[in-house]
């Protein structure tokens, strides 16, 4: 059969100031095809679809559609192309209906009735799920994606730019979305997906195209490759894709946490009646899909955030309700890599120096701020931890996401605490920088250190973590071996289709038997807490 | 093959631009000067008919005629545009420097006009600075108590608090004056009683005041603790709070100290400068201060160079006005705003590169290759 091609760009160029973001990009895709775009971070995709998109304008190279020059200067062009990208982070209005959003910035007249039958007639062709008329505020995270992606089939596009679709879906729910994309390209309509996940490339894609630091490496059919060759094209040379999980003598627990509930900002329950501990010499990880309490639980415990009830005991001591510094100062570090990666944990326009200095600027008696101290430790940190920087007073604003990381981690690990909260580590990081940081966590086991882990790809927590603690809507699904549990398993208790705790009562999770505390003390501590009501019966049955 | 550029390709790329030298970006603000007295220049030559040089001339000498007062004036400068930096640095927008000042210069007065002859006289200068620094930091803090526990808007807040401060001097300058006529005059003209010592002449002592906060402004902001916690709450909050810092104490903390700066320079006013209070002290310092500020990008050090520099120019221009025998001060004003316009438009060309596009050169190409064709032809 012979291919048609739908778009090619040749030769496309791009710099930002001095830093070459593409290099002589050649790409092609062809109609009836799914072509995954793998590349470490900063290797260049984001800009590349930018500039197939509208949003930059490429220096040098041209883009062809259908076999004609284009010239896309803005995403308007690129609608008139019928090119029409579905971002990682989803710009939707949140009070707005599914139809609302998908005709908002089409001039044409409003006839709701008439939108919402032709987004039906789309849904139906491709098999989305999806109700027009539900606010976007109401919606799960793949059913603002489904809107985001049937706004661009709405638009009539036949190129489809899809960024780190997966990156917040379930594995059920990916499974659904591929089904669609499938659909898609069999309807002659071509699928660009940027992807970090390999087995999702194996599976999805017909071609897979690599680029590296800026610069087009090839492309293969994804029948003819695998993995391997796949992350060796990709970084440039062989690394070992499995993650040693170090056996470690456990102690007993460092962290007990019971009974405890907490409340969103919105007021929503975000965490209800879990149960967990961390031994020292172990991680537990965290899995669950975005927005299921983690990020209130990493604040509960770090002191940020106020507990409904329950308990965080620290070596046998409740660390509820005091101030953070003191949690720091007991030995709990929590580190949490939000989506923009600097909004806690760094002050990104100040200095590697002083980032390092934040939580120990206070030491001393004098007035002053000993930089001296922060500048060596930095200077140690940058030569452990190959962070590349062009000096210890460059803001960490200008590293790359990989070196802002190694900063934010490496500076807990300093401080040397016995308790880690780790919330998204790798967040985007690639392979090579995700691999440095799953060795410092280790390194940290082994030195005894207790480790959670909120982590987002099951692979690296089946690999990493000793024991995982699924999490569906604030509630514990169960907690479970690494090593004894599959990624099915757990995708399945994610969504809440199985719970353990109901369904294995018997095994009384998350609760340790040899706690630093004995039973009648945390009988104790409860009545202390709420007067004596019948919430430890509850906990006894 | 080469494809046809068409018109949606912008004439332009712009990128950031980060290994500015210090040198470069000198010589860029140069150019921003002298891209505003050309400018000034025609405007001169349009407007009011005069010799653009002779204008240039006036601006300077008028300037150096009164060298103390310039050193007075942009002392006073400093020392406002001082007040509002810690705030600033920490995003909290205190627009209230003109009220704080002004209530401290009012309770200051006060000290003097009812405790004369009453106590001795360093007694009285010792109240008033005190009453003075205490006045400041209630009207900067107040709104501060609200931002830190309401998350009230805090421009608007200080905004207000500079009304009611006026309305209160507007006020005491008809009560307390036995004509009625609400205007105080110099309090103590006599007796010189709660006046501040004089250094040499009266300007000495503010210039002292500007120096010494000035130096303590840049050590707290660099090398201290609290200028370390006041720098990351306005980077972050959530990284502040992370950290465990207590922000709503640093947030009052600041204002507080931004309070006492204000009051201080009340009390200068009311002990060594003026000698009165009244609505039109402050003028628009506090406003101008904000501006001195940002130019030195909250650098203490490098706000007496822009102090300096916004005292000249106003000074210079008025004397233009005067020279001229231009009837108001409106043409002053033009050229005040062309030079920062031109001055703060420069900062553009040091963060930004710019560089034409494909479409620039193929259109300049074009023109070459036309104009050449057209040489040919003749």
């Amino acid at each position: 059969m012979a291919k048609e091609t739908a778009l090619e760009l040749r030769n496309i160029s791009k710099s930002f100031g001095k830093v070459a973001a593409n290099k002589n990009i050649n790409l092609t895709v062809y109609k009836n095809e799914i072509l995954s775009l793998l590349g470490e971070n900063g290797s260049g995709k984001t800009t590349l679809m930018n500039m197939i998109s509208g949003i930059y304008f490429p220096d040098e190279g041209e883009i062809f559609v259908g076999g004609q020059p284009a010239v896309i200067a803005s995403p308007k062009d690129a609608f008139k192309y019928k090119i029409g990208m579905i971002h990682q982070h989803f710009k939707l209005v949140e009070t707005f209906t599914a139809a609302q959003n998908i005709i908002l910035g089409i001039k044409e007249k409003f006839n709701l009735k008439l939108v919402n039958s032709r987004v039906r007639e789309i849904a139906e062709k491709y098999g989305f799920d999806i109700d027009p008329k539900k606010k976007v505020h109401e919606m799960s995270v793949s059913e603002k994606q489904t809107v985001e992606i049937i706004k661009v089939l709405y638009r009539g596009a036949n190129i489809l730019i899809l960024d780190e679709p997966t990156a917040v879906l379930t594995p059920q729910e990916i499974e659904k979305l591929f089904a669609v994309l499938r659909k898609m390209r069999d309807d002659g309509k071509s699928i660009i997906i940027i992807t970090h996940k390999l087995n999702e490339v194996m599976e999805i894609s017909d071609r897979v195209s690599i680029l590296r630091k800026g610069e087009y490496i090839g492309t293969v059919n994804t029948s003819e490759t695998n993995e391997k060759q796949l992350t060796e094209m990709m970084v440039g040379k062989k690394i070992t894709l499995e993650i040693n999980r170090a056996e470690v003598e456990h102690t007993r627990p460092l962290l007990e946490i019971r009974d405890l509930s907490i409340k969103a900002d919105d007021g929503n329950v975000a965490i209800k009646n879990v149960n967990f501990y961390i031994r020292g010499g172990e991680i537990l990880g965290v899995a669950g899909i975005a927005g299921c309490g983690q990020k209130e639980l990493c604040e509960a415990i770090a002191g940020l955030r106020k507990i409904e009830k329950g308990f965080i005991m620290h070596k046998g001591e409740s660390i509820v309700g005091i101030p953070p510094k003191q949690i720091i100062e007991k030995g709990i570090s929590m580190s949490f890599i939000p989506e923009d990666r600097l909004g806690m944990g760094l002050a990104p326009s100040f200095s590697i120096t002083d980032n390092m200095m934040l939580k120990t600027y206070g030491d001393g008696k004098t007035p002053f701020v000993n930089r001296k101290t922060a500048r060596a430790k930095a200077e140690a940190l940058i030569a452990k931890l190959d962070i590349v920087t062009p000096s210890t007073e460059t803001p960490v604003r200008r590293l790359s996401g990989g070196n802002v990381q190694k900063v934010l981690v490496g500076r807990e690990i300093e401080a040397g605490p016995n308790v880690i909260v780790t919330a998204y580590p790798v967040r985007g990081l690639d392979i090579n920088s995700a691999y440095a940081i799953y060795d410092i966590l280790n390194e940290q086991k082994k030195n005894g250190v207790g480790i959670l882990f909120v982590g987002e790809d099951l692979d690296v927590m089946l690999a990493l973590c000793d024991k995982i603690m699924v999490l569906c809507h604030g509630e514990v699904m169960g907690i479970v071996h690494a090593s004894k549990v599959t990624k099915e398993e757990l995708g399945l208790m994610m969504t809440g289709a199985v719970n353990l705790t109901v369904e294995q009562k018997e095994k009384n999770f998350g609760i340790a038997k040899d706690s630093n505390l004995t039973e009648d003390e945390w009988l104790n501590a409860a009545n202390e807490m709420n007067g004596g009501d019948d919430d430890d019966e509850n906990r006894k049955n | 093959m080469k494809i046809e550029r068409t018109k949606n390709e912008p004439l332009f790329h712009i990128s950031k631009n980060e290994n500015m030298t210090r040198w470069k970006a000198l010589l860029v603000r140069v150019g921003g000067v002298f891209a505003a007295l050309v400018i000034i220049g025609v405007m001169s030559v349009i407007l009011i008919k005069q010799n653009p040089f002779k204008i240039y001339a006036t601006l300077v000498t008028g300037a150096f005629i009164d060298v103390w007062t310039l050193l007075k004036d942009t002392a006073v400068l400093l020392i406002f545009g001082l007040a509002v930096i810690p705030a600033f640095k920490m995003k909290f927008w205190n627009m209230g420097a003109n009220g704080q000042v002004l209530i401290g210069c009012l309770v200051a007065i006060a000290c003097m006009k009812f405790l004369t002859d009453k106590l001795p006289d360093w007694l009285i200068i010792v109240l008033m600075i005190i009453t003075s620094i205490l006045a400041g930091i209630i009207w900067a803090v107040i709104p501060a108590i609200f931002k830190a526990f309401f998350g009230t808007n805090e421009t608007l807040f200080t905004l207000m608090m500079n009304y009611i401060a006026l309305g209160l001097v507007a006020y005491f300058s008809f009560a307390w004056d036995p004509r009625g006529s609400g205007n105080l005059g110099i309090v103590n003209l006599m007796t010189h009683h709660g006046w501040f010592p004089n250094i040499g002449n009266k300007y000495v002592l503010v210039i002292i005041v500007a120096v010494i906060i000035d130096i303590f402004m840049f050590v707290y902001m660099k090398y201290t603790k609290h200028g370390f916690e006041v720098s990351l709450v306005g980077e972050s909050v959530n990284t502040a709070k992370y950290v465990g810092i207590n922000v709503k104490k640093v947030i009052i903390r600041t204002l507080i100290l931004s309070g006492a700066i204000c009051g201080i320079m009340g009390a200068i006013f009311a002990g060594s400068l003026e000698h009165t209070v009244n609505t039109s002290i402050c003028g628009s310092k506090g406003f101008t201060a904000i501006l001195v500020a940002w130019l030195a990008n909250f650098d203490p050090l490098v706000m007496v160079f822009t102090s300096f520099f916004v005292v000249f120019l106003n000074t210079g221009a008025i004397n233009v006005s005067t020279v001229f025998q231009l009837k108001s001060t409106d043409y002053a004003n033009i050229v005040i705003g062309i030079i920062f316009f031109c001055i703060i438009g420069c900062e553009f060309f040091i963060r930004y590169k710019i560089k034409p596009s494909q479409r620039m050169h193929d259109i300049l190409a074009g023109i070459k290759k036309k104009s050449h064709k057209g040489k040919e032809g003749k």
